[in-house]
């Protein structure tokens, strides 16, 4: 692998030898557990291990769950049941699939800001960003189809809601919805299980093989790191300075991290397995009677209220629905929003225009980014609520600034800012808070923010 | 049959009304304290087999538990009735079996490999899963943070529900006579229009279930001679529910409060390991 200088496998034995002639791939695997890391990594550069143990632990799991796991619409739910009641170990099996899904997200949402803080985005990390951008919606679908698998209410209506979001699309959206749903008449009935199960089953993999894109993609560039200053390139020797080996350094610090996570992980399926789901969900699904409050799981609730805030009452939605003669009315427009809130996000690394890599040095940018993670949260919160009274205006409040922050705020920020000068090298700060010996200065516990 | 059909079509009403106004309603939850509440809570063997009996006597007269084994009822962490108890309950009940009479299907008696019985009423749902399918508490402005604080009150929300037929409150009686009965603990009923105030708001909480009020206590004789008020009544029917609804509750806290304990461990032996790893290179050493 190209990038910063370091040592390289060499094969010392005739076996060795004889094998990395043909495959190397022990070089492979030594190259990438080898590779110079940042020595200033702070504890928000744990969640890449995290994710991938839980996507391993969702696939793992989800395999012994598909053996006892009936995809019909008459036996799904009680096939679930059978888990939880007759399968050996079943019922933790399945509460750990379950519960894994959350922390998955929580995973990638701190993933993710710590990219936004960072400036990790940033050239040249931009197809690492994409990748990234990429999986977290394959998450979203492999989420979203795997909650609709034991066939309960709010997977039976939660259905009709999402892919009612593609019926919003002019001209084509009924007949993309009845394609979607498999069925004539576009009910959501068997086929829908079906073709829900086997995509499940399969965008897992797509992720396993795309994280190994994502790894090899800043593995090419270096990890980025809270300085946002690169690695010396110039020789091993200035590279060295600035960096350890990812194995034993990283390693190991990423699995203590990963133990505490898990012990929280473990605690909440040991304790409250249902306390993030939905009590309608242990309801069979009934066509005929619909829940009374359809509401996401917590990870799709930003997005849900961004969804619902572009309301027919909104000014621009009704100029949109003016000057566009009626095509795009209001609930093709949230959609729009929905999904453009996304893109806008994809779009970051084109959008900041600031030379400055990390949030650290950038003193306006540190507002207005925690303003957008506290706007994030927010979003989570009104999105669980019923559209009435207030709520809307908060949505529409929050969903504003998520496309200001993207659009307006980061664009400008990089022409109007003064931001601090960084450290000359990554050495150089992480000196200043674990000064050498004899320096005098005293040590500070970690270079986190 | 008559009684049945009526009975259909209140429910109907109900499911549509629930609708309408599921965002003002309010409903009383009582926060009993159970003995399998919070990490080390644990069934109580006595209750769970009081609960079976009250759901013997009274619910199984509508109500099914679908997803119940009779064997169930001798696992361990349940009501863990002995073995020739067990065989002898499960053979008090009759159950369809379709591979009887060549395919065409037969009466037989239960075995300990059968499940309940399913509900006899159309619009009486099982209640294998009743504790769970049902939120009880959940928090000012859809926080969840009562949820957290009391435990997910499934079985808080039955034992209300069983406590929670009142007199109708006088607003009810100005207006067209409802349909079911009145009950502080029910979401998804009925409500009349006389009962909500100019914004839709609902001046009394709950709504008109379907389901005439099951207990009244001293419906039945406990031979341990535990209370048959209608509170314990109530709570011990709910316990049982409860673990209809989560049959491995204990084993799962087992299984949590090990991994905790595990990962606790590993966790201080991975932070001295990190400490020891990095320590010459934060020049602490």
């Amino acid at each position: 692998m190209s990038g910063i200088p370091h040592d390289h496998y060499e094969p010392n034995s005739k076996g060795e030898k004889w094998l990395h002639s043909r495959l190397p791939i022990v070089g492979l695997m030594y190259d990438t557990l080898m590779l110079p890391t940042p020595k200033n990594l702070n504890w928000m550069w744990i969640w890449g291990i995290v994710l991938v143990f839980t996507l391993v632990l969702q696939i793992i799991t989800g395999i012994v769950l598909v053996m006892h796991y009936v995809p019909h619409v008459d036996m799904a739910f009680n096939s679930v049941e059978h888990i939880m009641r007759d399968v050996n170990g079943g019922h933790m099996i399945r509460y750990f699939h379950q519960n894994g899904a959350s922390l998955f997200f929580v995973a990638v949402y701190a993933h993710i800001f710590r990219s936004l803080y960072y400036g990790s985005y940033k050239s040249p990390r931009e197809v690492t960003w994409i990748i990234g951008m990429l999986m977290y919606v394959l998450m979203m679908g492999t989420a979203f189809m795997g909650y609709v698998l034991p066939w309960g209410q709010m997977s039976f209506h939660g259905t009709a809601v999402i892919t009612g979001l593609f019926g919003a699309i002019p001209f084509i959206g009924e007949s993309v919805q009845i394609w979607l749903l498999g069925t004539p008449n576009g009910a959501i009935a068997q086929p829908a299980l079906n073709r829900f199960f086997s995509l499940h089953y399969l965008l897992p993999f797509i992720l396993l093989g795309l994280t190994i894109v994502h790894v090899w993609a800043f593995h090419t560039t270096g990890n980025n790191n809270p300085t946002g200053v690169e690695v010396r390139r110039t020789s091993k020797e200035d590279a060295e300075k600035d960096t350890l080996p990812f194995w034993p350094y990283f390693v190991i610090k990423d699995l203590f991290a990963l133990a505490i996570i898990l012990a929280v992980f473990v605690a909440v399926v040991g304790f409250m397995p249902n306390y993030l789901g939905h009590p309608d969900n242990y309801i069979p699904a009934n066509p005929l009677a619909t829940p009374s409050h359809i509401v996401p799981e917590w990870y799709f609730l930003p997005f849900y209220a961004v969804l619902r805030a572009f309301d027919q009452d909104v000014w621009l939605v009704i100029a949109v629905n003016w000057i566009t003669f009626g095509i795009i009315d209001a609930k093709f427009f949230g959609v729009i929003a929905m999904f453009g809130a996304i893109v806008v996000m994809a779009l970051a690394p084109w959008l900041d225009t600031s030379t400055v890599r990390s949030g650290r040095y950038r003193p306006m940018f540190k507002w207005w980014f925690w303003l957008f993670a506290v706007n994030f949260i927010l979003l989570m919160w009104v999105g669980a609520r019923p559209a009435e009274g207030i709520y809307p205006y908060i949505a529409l409040i929050g969903s504003t600034y998520w496309f200001a922050y993207f659009l307006v705020i980061l664009p400008l920020l990089g022409v109007i800012e003064k931001p601090n000068t960084p450290p000359a090298t990554i050495e150089e700060d992480f000196n200043a808070h674990y000064a050498p010996k004899g320096d005098g200065a005293k040590p500070v516990a970690s270079p986190a923010e | 049959m008559f009684r049945k059909l009526s009975l259909t079509a209140a429910m109907a009403l109900a499911l549509t009304a629930g609708q309408a106004t599921a965002a003002e309603l309010e409903i009383e939850v009582t926060d009993y304290d159970f003995s399998f509440e919070g990490p080390f809570g644990s069934f109580d063997q006595m209750q769970l087999q009081r609960g079976l009996q009250v759901y013997t006597e009274i619910c199984a007269a509508c109500h099914g538990l679908e997803l119940v084994a009779f064997r169930n009822l001798s696992d361990e962490g349940g009501p863990a009735l002995p073995e020739d108890q067990m065989r002898a309950y499960s053979e008090f009940y009759e159950i369809f079996d379709q591979s009887l009479f060549d395919g065409e299907g037969d009466f037989r008696t239960a075995t300990p490999a059968d499940k309940f019985p399913s509900s006899s009423l159309s619009n009486a749902p099982d209640l294998s899963l009743m504790a769970k399918a049902r939120a009880g508490f959940s928090g000012p402005y859809g926080t969840g943070i009562s949820q957290f604080v009391n435990g997910m009150g499934g079985a808080e929300y039955i034992a209300s529900l069983m406590t929670g037929y009142h007199e109708e409150p006088e607003c009810a009686l100005e207006g067209e006579p409802m349909d079911g009965f009145y009950n502080v603990a029910f979401a998804a009923g009925g409500f009349p229009e006389s009962c909500k105030d100019e914004h839709g708001k609902h001046k009394v909480p709950g709504s008109w279930i379907a389901m005439s009020q099951p207990l009244w206590g001293d419906d039945v004789d406990y031979a341990d001679g535990s209370s048959t008020e209608l509170e314990a009544v109530s709570q011990d029917v709910a316990a049982f529910l409860m673990w209809t609804a989560e049959p491995k509750l204990m084993a799962r806290k087992q299984a949590g409060l090990t991994g905790v304990l595990f990962l606790t461990v590993l966790s201080v032996l991975l932070y001295l390991t990190n400490k020891r790893l990095w320590a010459p290179h934060k020049h602490k050493d």
